[in-house]
């Protein structure tokens, strides 16, 4: 087993014919994903990596039965596609695209909500089952499928995670890049829980990074919820305070999103936290032995 | 995105929010000037810079003559003021603000932000205006009221109402809150500001309420949208290499150490610094040339940190993903053969032809040290830097 995608997951591109939707089709074709089609507004009816593009992606549910898709599309038009996969009842949408507008993303989450549909990102490298379904930019040959479950804020990071867990011969079982947006779709715990109900998941690996309370949240989680070993990292911790004007920020985290503040939290509820992104693989490794 | 005050309350007075009466001045004759045509007995004097903390800096003074005004802003223009919020070589002031002075009953504070947590928008407000906001929210929580705003039904009058009572106002002051607050709820979506900050808002004694001050950060995402907000632009506050790094796609952050790193994504360079101080060395900068990164930028990243003279050895940490680690070897080599490079490069390639591009390094005859774990790559370049 896996979470949200396996080799069964149909995944349809929306921006299918663009440089970015093209380019990373074909690595996700490479990689062996059941790619069966792709929505370009105008283009439907024509044929694209020997696959069919579509007007609409109503239209692409219903001749393909897609049930996943990968958003490419550029920032401005992003928030309308994924509220366009929304309505045509996929539920696992994964939009890759930086550089959304806060409040795009602010109504797309509000109109989300009850919808069943899950978001992975903005602004994330996507989200990958070894050997079974790769959705996203995430360079394919260095996951090995296996047992940890791996989670991330960041993107190259999670490439760091990844090659660690590969080269300890633990491989992964699923790796989900939630994103770096200030709001995004499913957070830390969506992924923690998910991983805690899969068998074949028997550790997890959690990467934050500083800013916001999700790491704290999730640390409380997992404390309460979660029975597997888990190992964290968390970016940051010799960042300096960002440039600011005003208070307002700084009130309503309250203290928290410090780099201190998360891996304190992390600690307190019993989580391995390497200081050193280089050691997380073999952090992993300690928990099994 | 940032813009002065004198920026931000021009805004206001569009959006229907209450300001004193005021002019911007960029010469101390011209502010004797305004200060005439504003008439009475008293002004202050604002010096215009992208950073808070002005007053305790000496940034804004209080003027009871034309002559005082003319006085002040002479100091203060053409200096560079360094407040709590700036960093020690401070920002220019090129432009004051010159209002009128206005008898205070009371000052609040009040703003209103995109919120992470709860993805909503964000009203927090607080009587304890004027003050230390940040300790009073430390402090004494209970002191600080937030409502949220459900996107579908926008703004309603009882959360004003909700607001205005927490405040102690009364009677027509109530309906002048609902004013201003309809005002900054609107100007944040319609210019998609990520934050609106009065602080403090005062009651007059006359029991008029009016912003006397107006910060606005914008949605660097979305200013692309609004052409009028980015002519309120002022290159002059922001770093020059920041905004150079910009125009090639990068993400650059100047910092006080000696080691200059460059690395692709956002959260693997600050991994990085965390290495590098986590080995005792202190980076000189933040460098995310991006998670799918190109020769070219590599390049220019390369320039990038080498005109900053503190930098005494340089980490390049790239995990190849999508862009291959053969390609940007040949970026790197292609940008030291362009520039003098006088310092040591360690270069940490992993990833997609990582073998390769070791290859091409290693053969290059250059000065670079190829290395493939990330902790020893850091160990290296602290070593070096200290060595030189």
């Amino acid at each position: 087993m896996s979470i949200l995608i396996d080799k069964n997951t149909k995944v349809i591109c929306q921006g299918f014919t663009g440089k970015q939707g093209t380019f990373h089709s074909e690595q996700t074709l490479a990689y062996g994903t059941q790619l069966v089609g792709g929505v370009t507004p105008g283009r439907g009816g024509d044929i694209h990596l020997g696959l069919p593009v579509f007007d609409t992606v109503e239209d692409a549910v219903k001749q393909t039965g897609a049930d996943a898709t990968m958003i490419y599309v550029p920032p401005f038009y992003a928030a309308d596609a994924i509220l366009e996969a929304v309505d045509a009842g996929i539920k696992i949408i994964v939009c890759i695209t930086e550089g959304i507008p806060v409040l795009h993303m602010l109504r797309v989450k509000a109109a989300m909500a009850g919808t069943g549909a899950l978001l992975v990102g903005p602004n994330c490298p996507g989200v990958i089952t070894p050997g079974q379904c790769k959705i996203g930019i995430m360079p394919g040959h260095i996951h090995l499928p296996g047992s940890i479950g791996i989670v991330s804020r960041s993107g190259t990071l999670t490439y760091e995670a990844v090659s660690q867990t590969t080269r300890q011969g633990l491989g992964q079982s699923t790796c989900v890049g939630i994103g770096g947006d200030p709001i995004h779709g499913m957070n830390f715990i969506d992924v923690l829980s998910r991983f805690q109900q899969d068998e074949q998941t028997r550790g997890i690996v959690m990467v934050g990074e500083i800013g916001g309370g999700e790491e704290e949240d999730a640390a409380d989680y997992i404390k309460a919820h979660v029975t597997k070993p888990v190992v964290s990292y968390i970016a940051g911790q010799t960042a300096p305070p960002g440039k600011r004007m005003g208070h307002a920020g700084a009130i309503i985290t309250g203290g928290k999103g410090t780099a201190a503040g998360k891996i304190a939290a992390l600690k307190a509820a019993g989580i391995e936290v390497v200081n050193s992104p280089a050691d997380i693989g073999a952090a992993m490794q300690g928990c099994f032995q | 995105m940032n813009i002065h005050e004198y920026q931000a309350k021009r805004l206001f007075r569009e959006y229907g929010i209450a300001v004193p009466e005021g002019h911007q001045a960029d010469t101390p004759e011209h502010a004797g000037q305004v200060a005439r045509e504003l008439g009475g007995s008293g002004w202050v004097v604002k010096a215009q810079v992208h950073a808070g903390g002005r007053g305790k800096a000496g940034g804004v003074r209080l003027a009871h003559s034309h002559q005082e005004v003319s006085d002040f802003s002479r100091d203060m223009l053409g200096r560079r003021l360094v407040t709590a919020q700036t960093d020690s070589a401070g920002l220019p002031v090129e432009k004051l603000l010159i209002e009128k002075i206005y008898p205070i009953q009371s000052e609040f504070y009040l703003s209103v932000l995109v919120d992470r947590v709860s993805s909503r928008i964000l009203f927090i407000a607080s009587a304890a205006g004027g003050m230390d906001i940040e300790a009073v929210a430390k402090d004494t929580p209970e002191r600080i009221i937030s409502l949220r705003i459900h996107p579908a039904a926008g703004l309603q009058s009882y959360q004003c109402r909700k607001i205005a009572f927490a405040l102690d106002l009364a009677g027509a002051q109530i309906k002048a809150l609902e004013a201003i607050m309809r005002g900054m709820y609107q100007l944040l979506l319609a210019k998609d500001a990520s934050q609106i900050e009065i602080n403090p808002l005062i009651l007059t004694e006359q029991g008029e309420l009016l912003a006397l001050d107006a910060k606005i950060n914008f949605d660097d995402n979305a200013v692309a949208m609004h052409p009028d907000i980015l002519d309120l632009r002022d290159p002059g506050q922001e770093d020059q290499k920041e905004n150079k790094a910009q125009q090639f796609g990068l993400n650059y952050i100047t910092l006080d150490g000696n080691i200059g790193c460059m690395v692709n994504g956002a959260g693997l360079a600050m991994a990085t610094m965390d290495l590098v101080k986590l080995n005792g060395g202190a980076p000189a900068n933040f460098l995310d040339v991006g998670g799918g990164t190109t020769p070219e930028r590599v390049a220019e990243a390369f320039k990038l940190i080498l005109s900053d003279e503190k930098v005494k050895a340089i980490l390049i940490n790239i995990f190849g993903g999508i862009v291959q680690c053969d390609i940007i070897a040949r970026g790197i080599l292609a940008a030291v053969k362009e520039v003098n490079v006088a310092v040591p490069v360690v270069v940490r390639l992993e990833g997609t032809n990582a073998e390769a591009g070791r290859q091409l390094l290693a053969e290059s005859g250059l000065n670079l040290i190829a290395e493939t774990d990330l902790a020893t790559a850091a160990a290296q370049v602290v070593a070096l830097a200290e060595a030189s």
